[in-house]
C-alpha cells in the first residue's frame, strides 16, 4: 500500500511522457503534459496524508489538534498549481493553433522548419 | 478505509494511461474530463477537499473545453490549407494544359 | 528526429527515470505515517491567526509570496494566450453564427443553474477562510457558471452577457489589489503581506485578518482571467476565418 501511492505517481509521470513522445498532434502533446503534471499532484498529496486523519479545516466538529489533520502545506501547493497550470495549458494550446496556422499542419513529424 | 484509497489510486492510474494514449485528439478532451473526475474522487478520499474542488472546477471543465476548441480550430485551419493547396494544384494543371495546346498550335 | 529514434530515446530516458524514482520511493516514509513536521507548525500558526481553513491560511497568510508569484503566472499566461489568438492581418471576423437547436431541458437546466452557480461561486470565495474553498476555486466556478449561458443558449447570448473589456479590467483590478494589499502590510507592520487587520473571533465571517480580502482579490482576478481566456478561444473558433483570396 505504501508503495502503491508513490508508484502511481511515478507511473502517471511516465505515462504522460510516453504520450508526449508518441503524439501525432500538438494538442495531444499538451494533454499528455497535463497528465504528467497530475502525477506530481498525487505525489504531493500522498506525502501529506495520514491514516485516519481528517481534512485540515477546523469546522464545528474537528478538535483543534494538529495531529488529527493531514498536512495543509502540500494541499496549498497543489491547489494553486492546478488552477495556474490550467491557464498555462491554454497558452500552449494557443501556441499549437498558431503553429497550425503558419504551417498548415499540427503533426509534429511534419513540422520541418527547424531543420537546417 | 485504505482499500478505498487503493481502489481510487488504481482507477487514476488506468484513467491517466488511457488519457495519455488516446489517439484521436477530440476524443482525448472527453477522456481528460473523465480523468479529472477520477482525480477529484482520489483527492476527496485523501482528505483534501480544497484540492478536489480546484481539480473539479479547473481540470474537469475548463481544460477539456479549451482542448476541444483548439482541436476544432486546428481542424478548420488544416482543411482550409488543404483546400487552398488543391485549388492551387488545379490552377497549375489548367495553366499547363493551356500552354501545351498553345505549343501544339504554333508550328502550323 | 524520426519517430523510431524518438521512441528509442524515450525508452532509454524513461528507464533511467523509472530506476531513479524506484530508488527514491524505496526510501520514502510510509504512506499514511504520522510524521509531518510542517503540519504541526502550519496548523499552529493558522490557529494562532484564527483561520479555520488551514490551507487558505497557508496560501494567503503564511506562504503568501508564493501565491503572489502564481497569480502573476496566471495573469501572464492569459495575456500570452490572448495575444497569440488575436486575428492576423489576413483574417477577419465572420458574422455571429445563429445557434443550433438546443433541447428545452438543456435550456431550462442552463438558465436555472446559471444564477445558482454564480451564487455558489461567490459563497466559496467569501467563505474561503472558513470552509473548503477560496479565491482560486471560487474564481473558476464563477467563470464556468457564466458560460452556462453558452450551454443553454447560443454564442450571441453569451456575448451579450460578457463584454470582454470589462472582464480584462476586472482581472487587472484583482491582481493589482493583491499586490497593493501586500504593500498595505508593508506600510502598517514593516513586512510585505503582513496580516495587519484585526483577527476577530474564530469562525466568524470577518476574521483571520487580511485572508478574506486576499481571497476576494484572487477570486476576482482568476474569474475574470478565465472568462477572457475562454472568450479568446471561442472567438477564434467561431468567428475568425481566412479572408477569401
Amino acid at each position: 500500500m505504501s508503495y502503491l501511492a508513490y508508484a502511481v505517481a511515478a507511473w502517471l509521470f511516465l505515462a504522460g511522457g510516453l504520450g508526449i513522445a508518441r503524439s501525432r498532434h500538438l494538442v495531444q502533446t499538451v494533454v499528455a503534459l497535463s497528465v504528467a503534471q497530475s502525477g506530481t499532484y498525487v505525489l504531493l498529496l500522498a506525502v501529506g496524508f495520514q491514516r485516519g486523519a481528517s481534512a485540515p479545516i477546523f469546522g464545528a466538529g474537528t478538535p483543534l489538534k494538529a495531529s488529527g489533520v493531514v498536512d495543509p502545506v502540500v494541499q496549498a501547493m497543489t491547489l494553486t498549481d492546478i488552477v495556474v497550470s490550467a491557464t498555462v495549458t491554454a497558452l500552449l494550446a494557443a501556441l499549437a493553433i498558431q503553429v497550425a496556422k503558419l504551417h498548415g499542419t499540427a503533426d509534429p513529424d511534419e513540422l520541418r522548419s527547424l531543420r537546417g | 478505509m485504505m482499500w478505498i484509497i487503493a481502489l481510487a489510486l488504481v482507477f487514476v492510474a488506468v484513467g491517466g494511461t488511457v488519457t495519455a494514449l488516446t489517439t484521436d485528439p477530440e476524443r482525448q478532451a472527453v477522456t481528460l474530463s473523465l480523468y479529472g473526475l477520477l482525480l477529484t474522487l482520489l483527492f476527496f478520499v485523501l482528505s483534501a477537499p480544497d484540492v478536489a474542488l480546484a481539480q473539479l472546477a479547473a481540470g474537469t471543465v475548463v481544460v477539456p473545453l479549451i482542448v476541444m476548441l483548439a482541436v476544432r480550430k486546428i481542424r478548420h485551419v488544416r482543411e482550409g490549407a488543404e483546400d487552398a493547396a488543391r485549388a492551387e494544384r488545379e490552377r497549375d494543371e489548367a495553366a499547363r494544359a493551356e500552354r501545351e495546346v498553345g505549343e501544339r498550335e504554333v508550328p502550323r | 528526429m524520426s519517430r523510431v529514434v524518438r521512441m528509442i530515446v524515450f525508452a532509454v530516458g524513461g528507464l533511467g527515470v523509472a530506476v531513479l524514482l524506484g530508488a527514491a520511493i524505496a526510501r520514502m516514509p510510509h504512506f499514511g505515517s504520522g510524521h509531518h513536521p510542517y503540519r504541526t507548525l502550519a496548523v499552529a500558526a493558522a490557529l494562532a491567526r484564527r483561520a479555520p481553513n488551514a490551507v487558505s491560511s497557508v496560501n494567503f497568510d503564511q506562504r503568501g509570496f508564493d501565491t503572489l508569484g502564481e497569480e502573476m503566472i496566471l495573469v501572464g499566461s492569459v495575456l500570452g494566450a490572448v495575444a497569440l489568438l488575436r486575428p492576423a492581418h489576413h483574417e477577419s471576423e465572420r458574422r455571429v453564427p445563429r445557434g443550433g437547436r438546443v433541447l428545452p431541458a438543456t435550456q431550462f437546466a442552463g438558465y436555472a443553474l446559471l444564477p445558482v452557480t454564480l451564487a455558489l461561486g461567490l459563497d466559496v470565495v467569501a467563505h474561503g477562510h472558513l470552509t473548503p474553498g477560496g479565491g482560486f476555486q471560487g474564481g473558476v466556478i464563477l467563470a464556468t457558471g457564466l458560460h452556462m449561458a453558452y450551454v443553454a443558449g447560443d454564442y450571441a447570448a453569451l456575448r451579450r452577457l460578457r463584454p470582454v473589456h470589462w472582464y480584462s479590467y476586472g482581472e487587472a483590478l484583482g491582481a493589482g489589489a493583491f499586490v497593493l494589499l501586500g504593500f498595505a502590510g508593508l506600510a502598517a507592520a514593516g513586512a510585505y503581506m503582513a496580516n495587519v487587520l484585526p483577527l476577530g473571533t474564530f469562525r466568524a465571517l470577518l476574521s483571520a485578518g487580511t485572508v478574506p480580502l486576499f481571497n476576494i482579490a484572487t477570486g476576482c482576478a482568476v474569474a475574470c482571467g478565465i472568462v477572457v481566456l475562454l472568450a479568446a478561444f471561442l472567438r477564434q473558433e467561431l468567428l475568425i476565418g481566412e479572408d477569401e483570396r
